[in-house]
This record gives C-alpha cells, sequence and structure tokens, in this order.
C-alpha cells in the first residue's frame, strides 16, 4: 500500500513573536516559504484552501502555489479546497491545469464547499442554490477533465458545444478529489462523478467516517467504476513536546472555534472538550511527533484511507512556529508513520 | 397511550441519517426517504443506518407513527403538505441564513411557526434541531447515566409534545417540554441554547434566563 501525506493551509494569518498580526501580504509570502520548505521537509503534498476573510486571507491559492511550484521539483500542489459552487468550473480547470503545466505534472484539486460560505455573497450566488450549484459544477469538472472537445448543458453557466478548453494536459486527468463532511449523499455523488473522496474530519472520533470509506467503495462498484483513494483531511500542530504543542495551539483554536462557531453550529470549545479531540479517539492532530504519527496510522487503518492532509496552523501561530512543525511533520511524522503502517 | 414504534426520517443528508440510527438503536422501526426513488439511498441505508428501510417517502410517512422532517428548510416549500396531513410530525430543521442563505419566507418569528402554518393538518413538534449532527450521536446517553445532556421538545399541542418527549428520552436525552412552538424558538440559531450540549439544569437556566432576557 502505498501512502501520501500532505500539509494544507487556509493561509491563516501569521502573528509575529509578540502577537501582534503580520499583514495579508506577509502572510502569504510565508505561505509560499513554508510550501518551498516542505518539500525540503519531505511532505508529499502542499495544499491551499480557498477563504476570503480577515484571518483567512486566501482567495487565490492557485497562484501561491504556482509561485511554490517554480521553486519545487516534487512536492505534488492543489487547493484544499476550490469552492467550486461560486466558481466557474472552466476557470478552475484552466487554473488547474495551468499550475498542472508549470509544476511539470504536480497539480492536484480539491472540490469542495469547505467551511468557506463567504464567497457566495462575494460572487452574487445564493447559499440555497448550494447543492444545485455544486452537482451541476461538479458534473462539468468531471467532463473537462476527461480532456478534449467538451459537450455540456447545465443550468448554472452557459452551455458548451465541443468547445476545446487550454491548456490540455500532457498526462491525462490530474488526481481530482470532492470533500466530504459528513452527508452521505456526497460520498454517492463522489463515485457517481469519478472523483476520490476526501474526508474532512474536523470534530469527533474519526471511527465514524468507516462506514463513509466503505460506502465511497461501494457506490464506485456500483457504478461500473474502478476503485479510487480515500483521503483524511483534519486540523492539526506538531511541536517537541504534547504539552509544547497544546499549549501553542489551545489559545489559538479556542478563538478562532469561538470566532465562527454562531456560523457553522459548532459548540464552544472548552479545555475538556479540546483534550477529548486532541486524544487518541478525536479529530485534533495536536502533540509530539510520535502522538501524531501514531494517530494518524491508527485512522488511516481504520477507514482504510491511503492519504493524510494536515491542515497545519491556526490565525496567530507564529511563521517560525509553523516552519517548526513543518520539519516535525515531514522529518519525524512521516516516516514513523509510514513504519507503522508498513 | 400506545406505544409508537414506527419512524419515517425525511432527508438522508447530513442530519436525517444520524437522527435514523439513533432510533434504529432505540428500537424503533425506521424508514428513510428521500424527494426520489428509495434505490439512490439503497447503499446509505444499508451502510451508515443498519437496520432502517430506505422507502419512497410516500410509502414511509403512510406507516409512520412519527414522521421526522431533516431536509434543508429550502427544500421544505417543496414538500406537498397533504402528504403528511394528519401525522405526528417532528420539525427538526433551522432557519439558518448564515449557513444556509436567506429564505424570505423565514425571515420572520419562528422558523416552526412557518413550518406548522404550510402544516396544518399536522400535530407539530420541534425537536431535535439544537444539537449538532455532529454531536448528537456522541453525546445520547441511556435513561439515569450521570452525563446525560438535555433536549427540547416544544409544540402548541401537549399530547403531540409528550409523544415526541418520550422519543427524545428514548435516543438518549434527557426532554424538556416547552409549552408553545412560538415558545420553542429558543431552540433555534441564536437561541441559548443552540449548538450547545446541556445538561438538564444548565438547559433549562439557559431557557429560563432567556425569557427573563425578554420579558
Amino acid at each position: 500500500m502505498t501512502y501520501t501525506f500532505g500539509l494544507d493551509t487556509f493561509g491563516d494569518r501569521n502573528s509575529d513573536a509578540d502577537g501582534k498580526p503580520l499583514s495579508h501580504a506577509q502572510t502569504i509570502r510565508n505561505v509560499v516559504e513554508e510550501g518551498v520548505f516542505a518539500e525540503q521537509a519531505g511532505v508529499d503534498f502542499f495544499g491551499i484552501g480557498e477563504h476570503h476573510t480577515e484571518y483567512f486571507p486566501m482567495p487565490a491559492g492557485d497562484v501561491v502555489l504556482a509561485a511554490i511550484a517554480a521553486r519545487t521539483g516534487r512536492i505534488r500542489l492543489g487547493s484544499a479546497v476550490t469552492v467550486l459552487s461560486s466558481d466557474d468550473p472552466v476557470r478552475v480547470f484552466q487554473r488547474y491545469s495551468t499550475l498542472n503545466a508549470i509544476s511539470g505534472g504536480r497539480a492536484e484539486v480539491i472540490l469542495g464547499r469547505g467551511s468557506s460560505i463567504e464567497s457566495f455573497p462575494l460572487f452574487g450566488y445564493d447559499l440555497a442554490d448550494y447543492e444545485e450549484l455544486f452537482e451541476d459544477k461538479a458534473t462539468l469538472f468531471a467532463e473537462l477533465l476527461k480532456g478534449g472537445p467538451v459537450t455540456w448543458e447545465g443550468k448554472t453557466r452557459a452551455p458548451l458545444l465541443n468547445q476545446d478548453v487550454v491548456p490540455h494536459t500532457e498526462s491525462g486527468p490530474f488526481p481530482a478529489w470532492i470533500g466530504v463532511g459528513g452527508n452521505p449523499q456526497s460520498v454517492i455523488r463522489a463515485a457517481r462523478l469519478g472523483f476520490s473522496l476526501m474526508l474532512a474530519i474536523i470534530g469527533g472520533p474519526p471511527a465514524r467516517f468507516a462506514a463513509y470509506s466503505e460506502l465511497f467503495q461501494r457506490a464506485l462498484e456500483k457504478f461500473g467504476r474502478p476503485p479510487l483513494p480515500v483521503g483524511v483531511h483534519s486540523p492539526g500542530h506538531v511541536a517537541a513536546t504534547d504539552e509544547q504543542a497544546k499549549a501553542e495551539f489551545w489559545p489559538r483554536w479556542r478563538e478562532i472555534i469561538t470566532l465562527i462557531a454562531p456560523e457553522r453550529g459548532f459548540a464552544l470549545p472548552t479545555e475538556e472538550s479540546f483534550d477529548t479531540e486532541t486524544g487518541p479517539h478525536g479529530a485534533l492532530y495536536v502533540g509530539s511527533p510520535e502522538t501524531v504519527a501514531r494517530k494518524i496510522a491508527s485512522n488511516l487503518r481504520v477507514l482504510e484511507a491511503t492519504r493524510f492532509d494536515l491542515k497545519y496552523g491556526m490565525p496567530g501561530l507564529t511563521h517560525d512556529q509553523l516552519m517548526t512543525n513543518i520539519e516535525l511533520y515531514g522529518g519525524q511524522v512521516i516516516p514513523r508513520a509510514r513504519e507503522l503502517l508498513s | 397511550m400506545r406505544e409508537l414504534s414506527r419512524l419515517a426520517v425525511l432527508g438522508a443528508g447530513h442530519v436525517g441519517p444520524v437522527i435514523a440510527r439513533l432510533a434504529v438503536k432505540a428500537g424503533y422501526r425506521v424508514d428513510i426517504a428521500t424527494s426520489g426513488d428509495p434505490e439512490d439511498i439503497a447503499l446509505i441505508a444499508e451502510l451508515v443506518i443498519p437496520g432502517a428501510q430506505p422507502r419512497w417517502a410516500s410509502d414511509a410517512v403512510a406507516d409512520a407513527d412519527i414522521v421526522v422532517l431533516a431536509i434543508p428548510l429550502h427544500r421544505f416549500l417543496d414538500v406537498d403538505p397533504a402528504l403528511l396531513d394528519g401525522k405526528l410530525v417532528v420539525d427538526a430543521m433551522n432557519y439558518w441564513p448564515a449557513s444556509d442563505g436567506v429564505l424570505s419566507a423565514f425571515e420572520d418569528g419562528g422558523s416552526s411557526d412557518v413550518v406548522a402554518r404550510r402544516l396544518a393538518g399536522t400535530a407539530l413538534v420541534k425537536a431535535l434541531n439544537h444539537i449538532g449532527y455532529h454531536e448528537l450521536e456522541d453525546r445520547a446517553r441511556p435513561a439515569g447515566a450521570a452525563d446525560r445532556r438535555a433536549a427540547g421538545v416544544a409544540g402548541d399541542d401537549p399530547a403531540a409534545v409528550a409523544m415526541i418527549a418520550g422519543l427524545v428520552d428514548r435516543i438518549g436525552y434527557d426532554p424538556v417540554r416547552l409549552e408553545s412552538l412560538r415558545a420553542g424558538r429558543v431552540l433555534q440559531p441564536g437561541g441559548p441554547v443552540f449548538g450547545v450540549v446541556l445538561t438538564l439544569p444548565e438547559f433549562e437556566r439557559a431557557v429560563r434566563q432567556d425569557a427573563g432576557s425578554l420579558a
């Protein structure tokens, strides 16, 4: 079994050592450095999630990925996620096939909603249309990925008639995933359209997603498709010791969840709930390299997944803390997780 | 009172399967349905809600003692009210513009008031809407457990409220009865118990404080 290990960021706004927020521009430049360093540290994939907020100033991740592509040679680069419903699938395909060209075939894309709903009013979409927009656009995106002229008609975008969409990819479709939170019908859709499945697990026991992994493979069978990989995306933070990782991450986690809880219906985090989530049966990968590696290996097994993407960072952490996280993740967590899984 | 044993859960998205699983576990006979062909959710039922039967919505509702509405609120407006006439119905839906967009029909007052007006032929009870789907299952506990949490049950028909309080109790929460759908607005997004999972005394205190602040 081949396992792949990645890092994801939302462009979480950095602070300096005194807790003063850095500018959006400096945060973006830091993300470029982090992506380049991730390759040196031994990470397989670097993903950037689309967001449009003061604390996640990252609406154009593909541009940032292109900068990283120009300075790297091995690491795979992709979105995590692209908010497809409020974008144009043709433009998304064009941006990522351009990234694929720049990087010599290292592009990927994860389509979904993420926690990003601010793009809907920003681009003039109605959140109530979310489902119809996603279904329609994901169907078109699957057609675009095949390469060759596209004929497509839907409800949310102008039709395409035998349309050549450029740039062509050199060696077939690049990897494309659909990110799924907790809706089993989204799992069925990913299988029906032939996307790989990325499970976004950000709270509660990861093991409860095992049924989704099986559901995905069974649905692929039903639709006459070959097996496709299942991945896991979860937040976390790696430092030298469990205590240090938790001490660095907890105040930043409390702050951000408190900010978005009213929108998302999350319970406000308490120290008790944080301990549960960072414990062996929770969704957060916060701790020493050994703790995090064990948790990754055990959950990949339970979920029959072959890819793990750690969403690193939180608004308010420093660039240095993030670089240490990346160094430990690439240098210690990944080799140890591979060893545990072999 | 006759034991209510058959449940129809309408909706197979985030919330429906969680409620269906809890009900299967509590010993209910559970049917699950969407607006479409049961064949489309056959695999979901088999793997994600073992023990529940996927059926056409009209068949599931016809046989049910209790119908649970667990569909996105904007899709509710597509449901034919005649389908539910004469039924005991749980409204587990929410009007939550920050997450799902603005719906003008629900802009004023309580979302369940709008639902009740549209479903005038039913006994409507608001319940199972205020605990996140990702927590509803993890926090369920048998009666008497020290760490059991509370869940609100609101409606204008006391007999219907009592029956749904029984459902809530059986699936793992201490039911807190609220005497009207209007009083059930405390269970909505923005209310004092939405998205927080509280013990019975904490729940009662939160609701009382909220009522106090309105008085």
